[in-house]
């Protein structure tokens, strides 16, 4: 222990560290989205094009909804229009995705993918709905709840596996954790849907109304399974070092109460590896649940993007792609910033 | 270079008195004492076989359709509420066309065997190429690897897939075998930098290691170092890699059929890829209230398969690698 450890220098290498995390974010927005641009233009079709089963648009408003949207302009100019913006032709500034602007939807005509996604529909009696009611808050809740049940059940689930090591209730969280860990969430969903909608008659598979509390249940636990068996097992990992630690033979030593030893000591510092993977976590819960959106018919993001594949809406494919890219992209880079927040042995307030 | 009679006959005595094993034979064994690994390749082999002879194992053409025979029950349900009996000729019912779920299911096998392997080896291939090359030289490639692989890494891979089969499944690429060889390579694309990157890993800390000095120190020429010291050393995380690799992209392709982005269905009843496990779930989900049966079958194919790799695979790599076990 010669010299104190320079803090400061620490400090300057984690910050350096997480700007050049944040600054690689652009490159990778900007590669998500030409690879995005690049193939859907590549497709057949345009949001105008004529449907039959829709309201025809006539070739003057096709002109100007093309010039105000840049549609008629050389690629190049329209990919950078998307990611950044352009003037159109009356010399005004549309600002593009930094602005939060995807585009038309080709299929919802006249409505932006940001208003589909972002914009609660009104309701039953005309007034607005609060932001939550939208697309991306159904999506943003359902992965809440599921990121409760999941560490909830997880943690416990963990740290009980890990005091009873090796006995039966050691294997059996064991076993649920591998199963949770390596099947698919539409399998488990699969599964819970025959076992409580079909047979036990608990539940309706596709509820009518999403207002009542209940029919979030199972959709929640599937989305959030997975999750609960890495919860699971990271807490048993981590617990099982923290129980070998010298601290927990001294807080016994010291005539501790048992229950006291566990909470205080053993769980508290075995929650530290299992914090962080909470950001990316919820990440996952958010953008992870196409398909178990479309199983239940539930009125998220993820179904709203599966819809637009069956729909071949492209621009709302690439939103949203874009849109879900950023998140995993953001989650990844919070796991850097929670593990500097939650690890003591790095000190950034010095 | 023939030795003498005497050493060959000491040194095979020696080998027999002590019952040398090698260390292959060594993982071996140890794989064979794992029940749920033994189980798990067997559960694989199984599948392969039932994939390879589906044609014969199947009781109906997959696409025979039977009028007046839609959505019979599986033989365990005696009656339906709408009345429809079930028929010991359709064990796992029918579908809304009338057509035998089971060797529906039984073809599926053949799609996900075939879309788990195929990309597969051509991932692990072109993957080992790359990470030996970039790990061992280092310098530029090493660095254009890395950028790359953190680009796609970037890029979540569930949505790379959908934006390749929307974008392409129509064109002359995406209905080349029924839009399997499309398929293929998007999981090619996205999966081989995963592989580089271990492999560059395991290169990076053999290439201090004193027995490649001494192959250089002789003058074994670089070729000749990755094909005969450095391949031989991965080979056992490469291994354990295929069997984590391959349920990934059956899973992935469960996932594309379902979202009605897999396999187009086939021309004619020649066809070798009939329908696909993702396939007969999307099928079995409009029908999910009433006749939830239908999904059943496939997702218990899914299952199986997926946990039989998950044990198959933990047991590789504690076998080949006692130091890694329990690490994931």
């Amino acid at each position: 222990m010669g010299s104190q450890p320079k803090f400061s220098r620490i400090e300057a290498v984690v910050t350096t560290y997480l700007i050049r995390r944040l600054l690689w974010l652009i490159p990778v927005i900007l590669v998500v989205g030409a690879v995005t641009f690049i193939l859907m233009h590549n497709t057949p079709g345009g949001p105008w094009d004529t449907d039959p089963e829709r309201r025809q648009v006539d070739a003057s408003t096709v002109q100007s909804l093309e010039s105000f949207y840049g549609l008629d302009k050389p690629l190049w100019r329209q990919f950078f229009a998307y990611m950044i913006g352009d003037f159109n032709n009356k010399g005004e500034f549309v600002c593009g995705l930094p602005c939060g602007n995807f585009g038309p939807s080709y299929r919802q005509r006249g409505v932006p993918v940001q208003a589909i996604l972002f914009s609660p529909p009104e309701g039953e009696d005309g007034e607005m709905r609060p932001w939550y009611y939208s697309r991306f808050g159904y999506s943003l809740r359902l992965g809440l709840i599921a990121l409760v049940i999941a560490i909830s059940i997880g943690i416990p689930l963990g740290a009980i596996a890990a005091l009873k090591q090796n006995t039966i209730v050691d294997y059996v969280s064991l076993l649920v954790a591998t199963a949770g860990v390596s099947l698919p969430g539409f399998v488990i969903a699969i599964f819970l849907i025959i076992i409580f909608a079909s047979w036990l008659d608990w539940v309706d598979v596709v509820p009518r109304s999403w207002d009542e509390i209940r029919v979030w249940i199972l959709p929640a636990v599937v989305l959030g399974f997975g999750t609960l068996a890495f919860t699971a097992r990271l807490m048993r990992t981590s617990m099982l070092e923290v129980l070998r630690q010298d601290y927990i033979r001294t807080a016994r030593a010291k005539g501790l109460a048992e229950w006291a030893v566990v909470i205080v000591h053993m769980v508290k510092n075995a929650l530290i590896p299992v914090i962080t993977i909470l950001g990316p976590s919820l990440a996952s819960l958010v953008t992870g649940s196409f398909i178990i959106e479309t199983m239940f018919a539930f009125p998220g993001m993820g179904r709203a993007y599966v819809q637009a594949i069956g729909q071949r809406d492209y621009s709302m494919i690439m939103g949203t792609t874009i849109i879900f890219a950023v998140l995993v992209a953001i989650a990844n880079l919070s796991v850097d910033f929670i593990y500097v927040l939650v690890d003591p042995r790095i000190r950034l307030d010095e | 270079m023939t030795a003498h009679p005497a050493v060959s006959q000491t040194i095979a005595s020696f080998g027999e008195a002590t019952k040398a094993k090698t260390p292959n034979q060594e993982a071996i064994e140890r794989l064979m004492r794992n029940k749920a690994s033994v189980m798990g390749f067997f559960v694989i082999l199984l599948f392969i076989l039932v994939a390879i002879f589906a044609r014969v194992l199947s009781p109906h053409d997959p696409l025979e359709i039977t009028s007046g025979q839609k959505y019979l029950p599986p033989m365990w349900i005696k009656e339906t509420p709408g009345g429809k009996a079930s028929n010991p000729d359709y064990p796992l019912g029918t579908d809304s066309l009338g057509r035998d779920v089971l060797s529906r299911v039984i073809f599926g096998a053949r799609v996900s065997m075939v879309v788990g392997f195929v990309p597969t080896l051509v991932i692990v291939v072109i993957g080992t190429l790359v990470g030996m090359v970039a790990g061992y030289l280092g310098g530029r490639w090493d660095n254009l690897l890395m950028r790359l692989t953190d680009v796609i890494y970037a890029f979540p891979d569930l949505l790379f897939f959908i934006i390749v089969m929307v974008s392409l499944r129509d064109s002359w690429l995406g209905q080349f075998m029924n839009g399997m060889f499309l398929l293929f390579i998007s999981l090619a694309v996205v999966n081989w930098v995963g592989v580089a990157r271990l492999v560059r890993g395991q290169v990076l800390s053999l290439k201090q290691k004193e027995f490649i000095e001494a192959a250089r120190a002789i003058g074994v020429r670089t070729p000749r170092i990755m094909t005969h010291h450095l391949l031989p050393n991965t080979l056992g995380v490469i291994i354990v890699l295929i069997a984590f690799r391959v349920p990934g992209l059956i899973i992935t392709e469960a996932i594309l059929g379902y979202l009605g982005l897999g396999l187009r269905p086939p021309a004619n009843s020649d066809s070798m890829f009939v329908t696909s496990w993702g396939g007969l779930l999307l099928e079995g989900q409009s029908a999910i209230n009433a006749q939830p049966w239908i999904l059943l079958g496939p997702a218990i194919c899914i299952a199986l398969v997926v946990l039989a790799f998950t044990f198959l695979g933990d047991g590789l790599r504690d076998a080949l690698d006692p130091r890694m076990r329990g690490t994931k």
